[in-house]
């Protein structure tokens, strides 16, 4: 096993990225994820691949599209505006059946926002985020390991599925150094993606890869195809309970404001409160079955984030047939600290 | 029966697929895709081709060339292709792009792709207008022409000139090769494809970009005779937009 190295979250991304066999990142300079193309601009290289600074985030996002159609692991990273400008490629490849893999480390919004932390692209990032009826992997790591491990993992998803996925950081994360073991996973080798990718007709008819379908019933066949890949994609579900089996409420909340909540509830459950957490890891696919199992059991829920209610949705639904969710939120362009998740969860507690 | 003295002098590129096109007569789209498929034959590059098609009338280029293609969004098939041929530099990657898609939502994507020097084919065809969807003005639609989004005809105060893609592009330093051809006589054909050879050797002989733009018709939404809208390039656009080779560094080494 390696030794530890002491990195920020987004170097984390960068070097789990290339551990998996990233060969061409394309990326542009945003607040606060700078580190990932900086880093890639000579590490990528040094591991004989390519590094591309676009003239734009919407160039970076289409020189994506065009490595993945060659079934070549590629990666970009940006933040939320620039986020926004990648959703036309984005719904492309989705629609295409494009490999991809997309790091958001998400800021203030909306506009130009802040440079620091937020939750306000969570509907964005689950809801497809461009046009058409089309879904993303979204991954939310709420630690330096985590954005290491999920990087490697988005991969592999990747090209399972020929979508592309999300990994859902923010300014917290990229910016944050930690102790990571940089593990090197098992990669695939060059025949991954031969059965569909653009090498060349050579030997072989000639191959498309679009998302333009005209002919009568032939969109529909395609969002068909969309749709039960998604639904496969249930089984790729991942969450953390902590604390929760004897807990009457739930604190639902994600990625780096799942963290903070943690140590709140640590705390409570210190001086006695029953209080747990529910940490959704895979925003898309939404962890909704364990939800509704702890809905039935009676507990209640709260949940909390960096934006003005987004995730609370998705609970609410869940849970829709037998509970309830309250929300608070951390207002983008303040920092959370657990102090003050104290008074709502204990408020929420006592019941209303 | 026939085939006893007689010598095929002449047939399809295997490149071309045995297909109606659905372009309009005197389209020369039709031109320009034989064009590129006798080059694929020539200098053997159909089976390593990757196309980058674009948004536009030739959308369906995929069905009339033989070879691996993908669809890019309007304008961004040079970014597009930078990704493909930087994944695959063992590839012959180009792109086929019409004048709005190029020239208007595309700018940055070509300028950029071409100032960086990726060694990637361009083939512009520039009929002054958006055809596909139903005669728009473009940036390369001239002054006092008649559009659908100019229809008192393009004036210089409220839309400004006419942008003479291939000058732009010949200023940058990643272009091997840059030149203006036209397709409405059988000399400037000839010339034409002689350009788009020198343009797919910047990338075969590992040079720069190359970069060829096709002067075109487009009767139906000109509303013209097929034969007019023929005429009316060499006597309307080529006083314009003036045929020739605006940079060529393939003797001296390339561009970068």
């Amino acid at each position: 096993m390696a030794d530890k190295i002491f990195i920020k979250g987004n170097e984390a991304v960068a070097r789990g990225a290339l551990a998996a066999g990233c060969k061409c990142f394309f990326g542009y300079p945003i607040t606060p994820q700078n580190d990932i193309p900086e880093f890639m601009s000579q590490a990528i290289v040094d591991a004989g691949g390519e590094f591309v600074q676009a003239e734009s985030e919407v160039a970076a996002a289409n020189m994506l599209l065009g490595a993945g159609a060659t079934g070549v692991r590629s990666m970009t990273s940006s933040s939320s505006p620039g986020i926004s400008l990648k959703q036309e490629a984005i719904s492309y490849m989705a629609g295409s059946g494009i490999p991809a893999v997309v790091v958001n480390m998400n800021r203030g919004g909306p506009g130009l926002g802040d440079i620091g932390p937020a939750q306000g692209d969570y509907y964005q990032s689950t809801r497809g985020g461009g046009h058409g009826d089309y879904r993303l992997l979204v991954y939310a790591p709420a630690t330096g390991q985590e954005a290491y491990d999920l990087t490697v993992k988005a991969f592999d998803m990747a090209f399972k599925y020929r979508n592309p996925v999300l990994i859902l950081g923010d300014a917290i994360l990229g910016q944050m150094k930690e102790p990571i073991d940089p593990w090197q996973p098992e990669i695939p080798g060059d025949e991954e993606g031969a059965d569909w990718r653009l090498d060349g007709a050579l030997n072989r008819e000639k191959r498309l890869i679009k998302s333009l379908f005209l002919e009568e019933g032939a969109l529909a066949g395609q969002n068909q195809y969309l749709q039960a890949k998604y639904e496969s994609m249930q089984g790729e579900i991942e969450y953390e309970t902590f604390e929760t089996e004897d807990a009457e409420l739930i604190v639902c909340a994600y990625g780096s404001i799942g963290r903070i909540a943690k140590t709140a509830v640590r705390k409570l459950r210190k001086a006695g409160h029953k209080v747990g957490l529910f940490r959704p890891i895979t925003l898309y696919p939404f962890p909704a079955a364990p939800l509704l199992e702890m809905a039935k059991a009676g507990k209640r829920f709260l949940t909390v984030e960096h934006n003005l209610g987004q995730m609370v949705d998705d609970v609410r639904l869940s849970i829709r047939t037998v509970a309830d969710s309250e929300f608070f939120a951390i207002y983008p362009g303040n920092l959370p600290t657990p102090d003050e998740f104290e008074e709502p969860i204990l408020k929420c507690l006592e019941g209303k | 029966m026939s085939n006893m003295n007689e010598k095929l002098v002449f047939d399809r590129p295997e490149s071309v697929i045995d297909r109606p096109t659905h372009y309009c007569p005197g389209c020369h789209h039709g031109v320009a895709h034989r064009l590129v498929g006798e080059l694929l034959d020539e200098m053997q590059l159909r089976e390593k081709a990757l196309l980058i098609g674009s948004i536009g009338c030739s959308v369906f280029l995929y069905n009339y060339l033989n070879v691996d293609a993908v669809e890019a969004p309007h304008g961004r098939a040079p970014a597009v292709a930078t990704g493909a041929k930087r994944a695959r530099s063992d590839k012959f990657v180009f792109t086929y792009q019409g004048d709005g898609d190029l020239a208007s939502i595309g700018m940055a994507e070509i300028i950029h792709a071409a100032n960086r020097g990726e060694r990637i084919a361009v083939v512009f065809v520039n009929n002054t207008v958006y055809g596909m969807t139903g005669g728009q003005m473009a940036p390369t639609t001239l002054v006092g022409q008649k559009t659908t989004t100019c229809p008192g005809g393009r004036c210089r105060e409220r839309e400004g000139m006419p942008i003479k893609m291939t000058e732009i592009i010949s200023q940058l330093g990643g272009v091997a090769f840059a030149a203006r051809g036209s397709l409405d006589s059988v000399k400037n054909i000839r010339t034409a494809k002689k350009y788009l050879r020198k343009a797919f050797e910047c990338q075969t002989n590992n040079l720069g970009f190359g970069f060829v733009e096709l002067l075109s018709a487009c009767p139906t939404n000109w509303k013209m005779t097929p034969v007019k809208a023929n005429e009316r390039i060499g006597e309307e656009m080529i006083p314009y937009f003036p045929l020739g080779v605006y940079k060529d560094l393939t003797e001296e080494g390339g561009a970068c």
